[in-house]
């Protein structure tokens, strides 16, 4: 192993789920929390100012679109990846998560197509509270695109050496996640109008 | 050292193929609602094909279907307290006058709100 | 798999002490640092409360308290003997310690997230001090943080100690969010052969469930610190009720928060105070399991109560009447929590040590903040003394019992396993009286000042002249000196442990005769704890079981 010796504690598996899983679901479960709280404060005030309907409007529908696509696909790539590292293959899963992360990237510059346009026309991070929102949550999940992206690429450099392949299915259930935030982000922002 | 662990049992992987299919699917009938222009059709297509796509995704991709049950448990407890959050606060937020009162703070919002 | 150590833990002094990945480095890092924090908290308190009950006194080792110096210590002070004292030290420093030896393993399961876990807790804290040296001074806007006035710099007058305030917060968060996610997965995961789940030690159980409770209530607060920090960054509106954003939001975002936070920090001492008080009256725990279930419905309770803080916030009544309802039912499972542990006193052979006498006095001060609770939580009661001392006293009658008495109770049981040597027993109990006796003395005088209106939040209360009797002033003259009195008998405390931990007795593995595994490993346990891994066969209370001839019988004891 790397420098750090792995205690015993790591080795053990009361519970029969892998510790590294078990964590990647906990940390899931605390920001289930996290985006929970940011979308239910925009909910309760969208549902308050009904007139946001205007400034949502303004919103690019087929970017939204695309986007979902995207990450739909990557997910289709990153869970191809774990099948690859249960079957033990490294390279294969090391050129899947590339796929992955190519997805995430295609993603990234879609936002920032989307943000570059938004903030031409002046629309910017504090004009209204919906576009407050808009930034704040679309940000936030980018921040783990992102993330998942950085990580996902050490997890592949060590996939390709066939090291540590049980990590391949955490970074994939993580991205997962990041999927699904995605999956409500859209029609929140983007269809309903 | 990975051998010594109690590794994943090696479950039976589905057509992941199909399933990014049927995401797709569905993500363009939730793109293509709006456009009939009926407001409740839009919700349904909108929010309930996402409860849809989010727990095919969870069930497949994420190997829900044959994960152990309290992986679930974890989830649905974080969800269930953010309805709870949701619903709690909602009288608060949502409503700024009852029988016998209002909200001082929140009387000037709905005269100007700022549009732009 | 055979679990046997044949690795070397060899390393150097810096990477042992200051970037170790060990459980036990990591758990000393936090107390150290929690005690600083603590100490620079208390240093706080006497600051104002010298201004409160001697205005405009140069108070020795300050100076002249200003407006704005009293409030940035007084919000201060709250945040950091939450957030930096009681968390740090009874979550992440006995968590850190305890949880691997009392399961039976050598680490956490993530030895490097734990270790990230306390830089990131190490970076919150530089924040936080960076905050007070910024142009306009530290943020003053209270421990709760409402906006308007901590969103915006015109009312708050701290445009830069506001954010840096928050943005220390928020480390924190991610601190106790990493280590609260490698406990959970070491109680889950990792424990010995043989340990099932009524075999785990209460203080494990407790300080495992205070994480779980500190991650699923902490997140909606993550989300509007970041939207507080654009609020006040950028200009965004999100709580600016003039332009479509709600301030009521921030408290609910708080609060849902804030309350099951007070069980996040009450659990871990409750659960030490059961471990010792086990250990020192020779008896079983009385009903293990409707324990763990009382607390389960606490846990659970606890996130339906939080509106009870914004009774005269303006929010919809027929939600304070629902509020009052749950803040009324928890007191039920705290209470038959509080009876467990009298019955497990009931008939025991009780000795008094240090500890024991800590845990009692938790146990009995716990009480008296609980039930004047009732009184806040009724709505109807709480008009008349929300936001008046009586709050202040009530608080302080939970968290000084849990932050300050639960470290106590910690630290002197748990000192021979930390350090191999034993505190003097002498010192120990001045050092209890020393402080219990003014602790009282300072918080029943804020009782009565709360029921004679004062008000909390007030610089000088010569300016109101109903407040501005003799009579209020002996009582806040009495609470300030016993303050002082209290924070004096501390030095017996840190000279007891100083001089312990050079000239203390040896202590033997297991000095207190006691049960659990931890006493099973040598004092103080090297790098990977035991010298073979234990295994379980029995639940962590069996004193004075018939039949034998010693009157306790360790988990690990083959029979
Ligand atoms: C049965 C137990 C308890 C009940 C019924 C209770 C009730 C209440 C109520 C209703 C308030 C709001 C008062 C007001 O602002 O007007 C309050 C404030 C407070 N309580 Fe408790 N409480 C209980 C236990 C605890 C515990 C265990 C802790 C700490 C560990 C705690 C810490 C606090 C704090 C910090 C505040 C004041 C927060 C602030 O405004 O700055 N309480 N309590
Ligand atoms: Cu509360």
């Amino acid at each position: 192993m790397s420098s750090c010796t792995i205690p015993i504690a790591n080795t053990r598996s009361v519970t029969g789920i892998r510790t590294a899983k078990l964590a990647t679901w906990w940390i899931i479960g605390s920001e289930i929390v996290i985006f929970g709280g940011l979308l239910v404060s925009y909910l309760l005030l969208r549902l308050h100012n009904l007139d946001w309907a205007h400034d949502a409007a303004h919103t690019n529908t087929w970017a939204g679109a695309f986007n979902t696509f995207v990450l739909l696909t990557s997910s289709y790539f990153v869970v191809l990846a774990h099948q690859a590292a249960e079957e033990r293959n490294g390279a294969q899963a090391y050129r899947y998560l590339w796929y992955t992360i190519g997805g995430g990237l295609v993603f990234m510059l879609v936002k920032a197509y989307e943000y570059g346009t938004k903030i031409h026309h002046g629309i910017t991070l504090s004009s209204g509270v919906f576009w407050s929102f808009y930034y704040t949550a679309t940000g936030l999940h980018g921040c783990h695109v992102l993330a998942g992206m950085i990580i996902m690429a050490f997890v592949a450099h060590a996939a390709k050496k066939g090291e540590n392949l049980h990590r391949v299915e955490c970074i994939g259930i993580y991205w997962h996640f990041v999927d699904v935030v995605w999956i409500f982000l859209f029609p929140l922002l983007y269809i309903a109008k | 050292m990975s051998d010594s662990h109690p590794t994943s049992q090696a479950h039976p992987h589905p057509n992941y193929f199909k399933i990014w299919g049927t995401l797709v699917i569905l993500l363009i009938v939730s793109v293509l609602g709006p456009l009939i222009g009926i407001p409740l059709l839009t919700l349904m297509t909108a929010f309930g094909i996402a409860v849809v796509k989010a727990l095919m995704v969870a069930a497949y991709f994420m190997h829900l279907n044959v994960e152990k049950k309290i992986i679930w448990y974890i989830l649905l407890i974080c969800l269930t307290l953010m309805f709870l959050f949701f619903f709690v606060i909602a009288p608060d937020i949502m409503n700024h006058e009852g029988t016998n009162w209002h909200s001082i703070g929140s009387a000037v919002k709905n005269s100007d709100v700022v549009h732009h | 798999m055979s679990e046997s150590h044949s690795a070397h833990y060899n390393e150097g002094l810096i990477k042992k002490y200051l970037f170790s990945t060990d459980h036990k480095i990591i758990g000393m890092q936090y107390l150290f640092t929690g005690i600083f924090m603590g100490l620079t908290g208390a240093f706080m308190v006497y600051v104002f409360r010298m201004q409160l009950a001697f205005p405009g006194i140069h108070v020795p080792g300050f100076g002249l308290v200003s407006q704005a110096a009293y409030n940035a210590l007084v919000t201060n002070h709250g945040a950091i003997m939450i957030f930096w004292f009681a968390m740090p030290v009874l979550i992440a420093a006995f968590g850190n310690f305890l949880i691997p030896l009392m399961i039976g393993c050598d680490d956490m399961v993530f030895p490097r997230i734990n270790r990230l876990s306390y830089q990131i807790f190490f970076l919150s804290v530089i924040v936080l001090f960076a905050s007070f040296l910024v142009p306009g001074g530290g943020f003053g806007g209270a421990w709760t943080a409402y906006p308007p006035l901590s969103a915006k710099a015109e009312y708050n007058l701290t445009p830069m100690g506001a954010p840096l305030w928050l943005i220390a917060v928020a480390l924190e968060f991610v601190a106790f969010l990493l280590g609260g996610i490698n406990f959970i997965t070491t109680l889950m995961n990792a424990r010995a052969k043989g340990m099932k789940m009524y075999d785990v030690p209460m203080v494990i159980w407790m300080i495992v469930i205070a994480s779980l409770l500190f991650m699923a209530s902490v997140g909606p607060l993550i989300a509007g610190a970041i939207m507080l920090l654009f609020d006040q960054f950028i200009g965004t509106s999100f709580y600016d009720a003039a332009k479509g954003g709600d301030p009521m939001l921030w408290q609910h975002l708080f609060w849902f928060f804030g309350h099951p936070e007070v069980y996040v920090v009450l659990l871990p001492p409750l659960g030490m105070a059961v471990e010792v008080i086990t250990t020192f009256s020779r008896k079983k725990l009385f009903g293990y399991k409707t324990f763990l279930h009382s607390v389960y419905i606490t846990g659970i309770l606890s996130f339906v109560v939080w509106a009870h803080h914004q009774f005269v916030a303006g929010i919809d009544p027929r939600m304070a009447n629902l509020f009052a309802i749950t803040t009324l039912i928890i007191s039920v499972p705290i209470a038959e929590i509080c009876f467990l542990v009298m019955a497990t006193l009931y008939g025991g052979s009780i000795s008094f040590t240090t500890p024991m006498l800590f845990a009692l006095g938790f146990i009995i001060e716990f009480i008296i903040g609980g039930v004047t609770g009732i009184f806040l939580g009724a709505s109807g009661t709480d008009i008349f003394f929300h936001d008046t001392y009586f709050v202040v006293a009530h608080f302080h009658y939970t968290f000084v019992p849990i932050a300050v008495i639960g470290f106590f109770i910690g630290i002197y049981y748990w000192f021979p396993k930390m350090f191999g040597r034993m505190m003097d027993e002498r010192l120990g109990k001045i050092h209890f009286w020393g402080t219990i006796i003014p602790f009282n003395l300072i918080f029943i005088p804020l009782f009565f000042l709360g029921m004679y209106g004062e008000h909390r939040r007030i610089y000088n209360y010569q300016h109101f002249p109903e407040l501005n009797t003799p009579g209020l002033y002996f009582l806040r003259e009495l609470a300030t000196v016993s303050t002082v009195v209290m924070l004096a008998f501390q030095t017996v405390f840190f000279y007891n442990f100083v001089r312990s931990l050079w000239k203390g007795k040896k202590a033997e593995r297991n000095p207190w005769k006691a049960n659990t595994l931890e006493w099973v490993a040598p004092s103080p346990p090297p790098h990977g704890n035991f010298e073979k891994m234990p295994e379980v066969y029995r639940g962590p209370y069996e004193y004075g079981v018939p039949g034998r001839s010693t009157d306790f019988w360790p988990q690990n004891e083959p029979n």
